[in-house]
């Protein structure tokens, strides 16, 4: 009956709707109630966190560490949060990412490593809590760096900057091996603070330390579950700015940015603003990997790297906060799942030449997503309004009734 | 403070005699609205149920009407165009050109192809910097200013070939208009201050009214990109108003339009106006631009050669020469 | 902290460094030309390009193995006719693996791109993955395929037909055979490209794209043979310069050994006019010569950063950079 309506009222139109598997859990989650949301969330979080204590079969790790490799993938979520929002909402290429993570972990390695000619540890810093000072100076830093390299390269083209941004990463790179009085060049910093606490006759520097090597409870661990914390609060950050008028104008400058301009977007503060704002995350990350290495040297932030978080972005899908965190997971995890893996579901493998190979895979796996899937795995669904829910209820509503009508609908006219 | 000609009640009979709002609501909401891609986004609303005083033409009127100071008196000068002279290397774009559009008047500016049109609108708009002569707009000079700023001064402009923020809903394109008078910035975003949390509510509110005022309402939650033509055409001028702007600059918005939907246009630009709004009309169609305006300025090679009410100017022997060759509009 | 600032060592050894500087300068001129070709047709950065040239040092390298020469410590001694002839064959090799290279990539990466009208940023992107693709092929794969003669983590043991020998002075400053040989055939190469772009029915079909992709194509010039044809050309000038490239660093065949080089022909052609031919070639010439400055005023581990502050530098104060953009305009 349905059937024959539609064929009367709209002959044109095609005739299913279309709703994948992620539209309907979109709906489905956003339909539902905030307590029932909260009621899921927050033991789904929970067993994010209980992965490295649970470890499950096939999925943890064989050839490193699981909670190492969580730890890891916490500091790349965070990345790529940050170049997310750089990338895939105001939609300015960032090939130098890489160069915030380096600030902000050198600052940290500047104020507490030993062999930094401006260690504070002991003086004003705290031997317990240097790195948790550390933290907020080292944002700041990497604030200010976002707004020096961002103030005078934000007004080019978008190609343009593009390389600018790679030639800054380099820069910050080549500052960190040639400066060898103060960075120590290519012998790195060793020694960096982390934060002590924990401490035990068995875990004698505490759980954060890298000594800490006591299965499940490991230093990996302790980081990721740092890391862990520290993504749902930037979250909760990025989303207010998501949906408010700086997130709009983001989206705004990433679509048509001289329409943005003469609708009254002030463009070049909020792009200017998205670059700080990345540059913060990408730096707070960059903390973590001091803290949790303990040590710091150039060729961690080598320029690739960048490319690499700009995969996690790619493949998680530009604009999307979840997304791009589930890309980071991909960038990090699959290369460490087959390390040390000589089979596979009973199929042997060589576990480490795959790992090996991982830039060839992310290679082939960027272009053949750009030809077919450029918006990426998961890609944006963005909300731009702050009290917009109720009227994508409302909406909600009526995609619901109609997803649940037409497929009975196609199941008529097969009759 | 004048408000000027914005009596809700004007405001409230445009709508009930306006075409494309009765039209929509009675078809059947949901099955023709399914485009390939799917989801939520294709899905029409009914904004009433959101907030049910929407339902309401002369609350959605008073929602939408301008809430700002304007020094300008009603039917004083509220821009002026001062001998504005454009000189592009060796063309003469525009040429000493002078005239005046009056606080709560449609002023129509036509010319044939080629006249200065769009030069003289880029000019207004901040696009470009007159080589000589300038434009003083309510009460103030614009000089060197970014064309954010001209935005936020109070002059809105639709684009002659659409410029929609494609990927954003309906709602969000004008809820970014909106913010064109917003004040918090990313500190306030960050933190959820109260100022922050008040200026998104009434953002929400004059954005759905804006979009039930130009009559696409349940478009709301589609995207601008998947939206028919005429309702991206409507959206723009609800993104323009959602500015608030002292005067609003619409750019041919009847490009590609048919007679019907010209009306309808029509109607929608007088509601505009009641509503309190002065209206600057680009238009080709000199049936649509009579019909509408009540003064109209004509360009020709960069000079104005006529400026009067439509009767007027379309009686003026230098108009209808320059119209030659176009006599049915020329005696429209 | 910064290394002290050498300025005398600038001062008495001016000449030697200003051809040290012509040598580097030559050769980043010629990837230049690829970077500019395809950009002034496409509007695209192939980022990829700096693997085509990697590969051409592969390729050079491939074939004088094929000629029976083998990693040595001494230069082979052969006649200058026979040393010459051999260098050429190499050369060859170099342009017909990086020519080969560059169509494919175009064909494989970038053509389905073009078919679905895809935007700025994708294309880099893909250039990016196509990076990442073709330099862990020589990294992994190309060692497997030949028996771990070519390729792999470590870089190529040189094969030296030559060893530089100083041929002459000027101001103080000595000259060798290998400086020669490489600015020599470098212009030698510009000429003939610039020969061909502005000379040719081949190079005005380019032309004529770069300037205007719709008339082009109505006044029948194929579109896609234009840009293959562009790729072609580019492709075989980075194989040649990287074989330029291995006389003066014969250490330097390495999987990422064509990063950085990559990033300062680019440069080069950003400084002389991003789309215009002459531009990269004086662009290159300048940026090698301002490097090796650079580099003695600095210390040598600033060379690098000297490519990147002077890119910079370009982009903030004349983004058009020297000569200008546009292929179309490059004869005027």
């Amino acid at each position: 009956m349905t059937t024959t309506r539609i064929a009367e009222t709209a002959p044109t139109a095609p005739p299913a709707p279309h709703l994948g598997a992620g539209d309907r859990l979109r709906l489905w989650w956003s339909a539902l109630p905030r307590p029932y949301q909260w009621g899921i969330g927050v033991p789904f979080i929970a067993l994010l966190a209980a992965l490295p204590i649970l470890r499950p079969p096939i999925l943890t790790t064989q050839g490193t560490d699981f909670g190492g490799v969580l730890a890891q993938f916490g500091m790349y979520a965070l990345l790529a949060i940050g170049l997310n929002v750089v990338v895939g909402q105001a939609g300015l290429l960032d090939l130098g990412y890489v160069g915030f993570y380096a600030i902000g972990a050198y600052t940290v390695g500047l104020l507490t490593s030993p062999d930094s000619p401006w260690n504070q540890t002991d003086t004003w810093l705290s031997r317990h809590w240097a790195w948790v000072f550390a933290l907020p100076i080292a944002i700041a830093v990497t604030a200010v760096s976002g707004l020096i390299l961002g103030t005078p390269t934000l007004r080019l083209r978008g190609d343009y900057l593009a390389i600018v941004t790679l030639g800054f990463g380099e820069i910050v790179r080549l500052l960190a091996d040639n400066l060898q009085n103060i960075t120590g060049g290519g012998r790195g910093l060793s020694g960096i603070a982390f934060p002590l606490v924990g401490q035990t006759p068995t875990r004698t520097k505490g759980v954060f330390s890298a000594g800490n090597t006591h299965l499940p409870l490991n230093f990996g661990t302790w980081w990721y579950w740092v890391s862990l914390a520290l993504i749902i609060v930037v979250l909760l950050f990025v989303g207010n700015l998501e949906r408010s008028r700086v997130g709009r104008a983001w989206v705004a400058i990433r679509e048509d940015e001289d329409a943005a301009e003469i609708m009254g977007v002030p463009t070049f503060k909020f792009k200017l603003w998205a670059f700080l704002i990345g540059a913060s995350i990408g730096g707070l990350s960059g903390v973590l990997y001091a803290g949790q290495v303990q040590f710091v040297s150039p060729p961690t932030f080598n320029v690739i790297n960048s490319m690499l978080f700009l995969c996690a972005v790619i493949v998680g899908g530009q604009g999307n906060k979840l997304g791009v965190i589930l890309g980071a997971f991909i960038i990090v995890y699959l290369p460490n799942f087959f390390l040390g893996r000589s089979d596979l579901f009973g199929i042997p493998i060589d576990g480490n030449a795959i790992a090996d190979y991982k830039y060839l895979f992310f290679g082939l796996a960027l272009m053949t997503l750009m030809i077919f899937r450029p918006q990426g795995l998961f890609p944006a669904r963005q909300k731009l309004l702050s009290y917009g829910r109720e009227v994508y209820v409302v909406a909600r509503r009526a995609a619901l009734a109609a997803a649940g009508r037409l497929p009975a609908a196609d199941e008529d006219g097969a009759r | 403070m004048s408000i000027g000609p914005n009596d809700p009640q004007a405001g409230a009979e445009h709508t009930d005699q306006h075409l494309g709002a009765e039209e929509y609501l009675t078809q059947d909401s949901v099955e023709e609205e399914f485009l390939p891609d799917g989801g939520v986004a294709q899905v029409a609303v009914d904004l009433a149920d959101v907030d049910p005083v929407l339902a309401d033409p002369e609350a959605v009127a008073q929602l939408v009407a301008p809430d700002r100071r304007i020094r300008t008196e009603v039917g004083a000068a509220l821009l002026r165009m001062e001998a504005v002279t454009m000189r592009f290397g060796g063309l003469v774009a525009l040429d000493g050109v002078s005239f005046e559009i009056r606080r709560g008047e449609i002023l129509g500016l036509i010319g044939p192809n080629g006249a200065g049109k769009t030069t003289c609108f880029n000019a207004m708009t901040g696009v470009y910097r007159p080589t000589s002569g300038q434009v003083v707009f309510d009460g103030r000079p614009l000089g060197a200013i970014k064309r954010n700023q001209i935005t936020r001064l109070g002059i809105a402009r639709t684009f002659q070939n659409i410029r929609l923020f494609s990927d954003m809903t309906a709602l969000e394109n004008v809820v970014v208009g909106t913010d064109a008078r917003h004040r918090t910035s990313v500190p306030g975003a960050l933190f959820r201050s109260r100022r922050h949390r008040t200026e998104e509510q009434d953002a929400l509110e004059r954005g759905m009214a804006l979009l039930e005022f130009v009559g696409i309402g349940r478009r709301a939650t589609q995207k601008a990109r998947n939206l028919p033509y005429g309702d991206q055409r409507r959206l723009e001028i609800a993104r323009a108003l959602a500015t608030e702007p002292k005067l609003l600059c619409l750019d041919e918005p009847a490009a590609g339009f048919n007679p019907t939907e010209k009306a309808e246009l029509q109607d929608l630009i007088r509601k505009i106006r009641d509503d309190g709004y002065t209206v600057l009309l680009i238009e080709h169609d000199m049936r649509l631009v009579m019909g509408v305006t009540d003064r109209v300025v004509v360009l020709e090679f960069g000079r104005k050669i006529a400026d009067g009410v439509p009767a007027e100017v379309s009686s003026d022997p230098a108009v209808i020469a320059a119209y030659l060759g176009v006599p049915d509009d020329a005696t429209a | 902290m910064l290394a002290s600032f050498d300025i005398g060592a600038l001062g008495h050894s001016f000449w030697a460094l200003t051809i040290s500087g012509l040598t580097y300068g030559s050769i980043y001129a010629l990837v230049a030309v690829g970077y500019t070709l395809v950009y002034g047709v496409l509007r695209l950065i192939n980022f990829a390009h700096s693997e085509i040239f990697m590969l051409g040092m592969f390729g050079q390298y491939a074939a004088l193995m094929m000629f029976g020469f083998a990693p040595q410590g001494d230069a082979y001694d052969m006649g200058v006719a026979q040393t010459l002839m051999y260098l050429g064959l190499a050369m060859i090799g170099g342009m017909v693996v990086s020519g080969a290279a560059a169509v494919g990539l175009e064909r494989v990466a970038y053509r389905p791109l073009r078919r679905r009208g895809a935007p700025a940023l994708v294309f880099l992107i893909t250039a990016i993955g196509a990076s990442f693709v073709l330099q862990e092929f020589v990294h992994f794969v190309l060692p497997k395929l030949t028996n771990n003669t070519l390729g792999g983590l470590n870089a190529q043991q040189p094969i030296r037909l030559v060893s530089p020998s100083t041929q002459f002075t000027i101001f103080g400053a000595t000259v060798t055979n290998v400086d020669i040989a490489i600015v020599v055939s470098a212009l030698a190469l510009a000429f003939a490209t610039d020969r061909f772009i502005n000379g040719t029915k081949f190079g005005r079909g380019i032309r004529s794209v770069a300037q205007d992709p719709v008339t082009a194509t109505l006044m029948g010039v194929s579109r896609e043979r234009v840009i293959m044809l562009t790729f072609l050309i580019g492709g075989v000038l980075a194989g040649a310069a990287a074989l330029l490239y291995t006389l003066r660093v014969p250490n330097g065949i390495i999987y990422n050994g064509g990063f950085i080089l990559g990033i300062k022909a680019f440069c080069a052609a950003v400084l002389g006019g991003i789309g215009n031919l002459r531009g990269a070639l004086l662009g290159g010439l300048l940026l090698g010569v301002m490097e090796m400055y650079g580099q003695t005023v600095f210390g040598n581990e600033w060379r690098d950063v000297v490519a990147f502050v002077v890119l910079v530098l370009v982009l903030m104060f004349r983004p058009t950079g020297i000569l200008g953009e546009s292929l179309g305009r490059a004869r005027a």
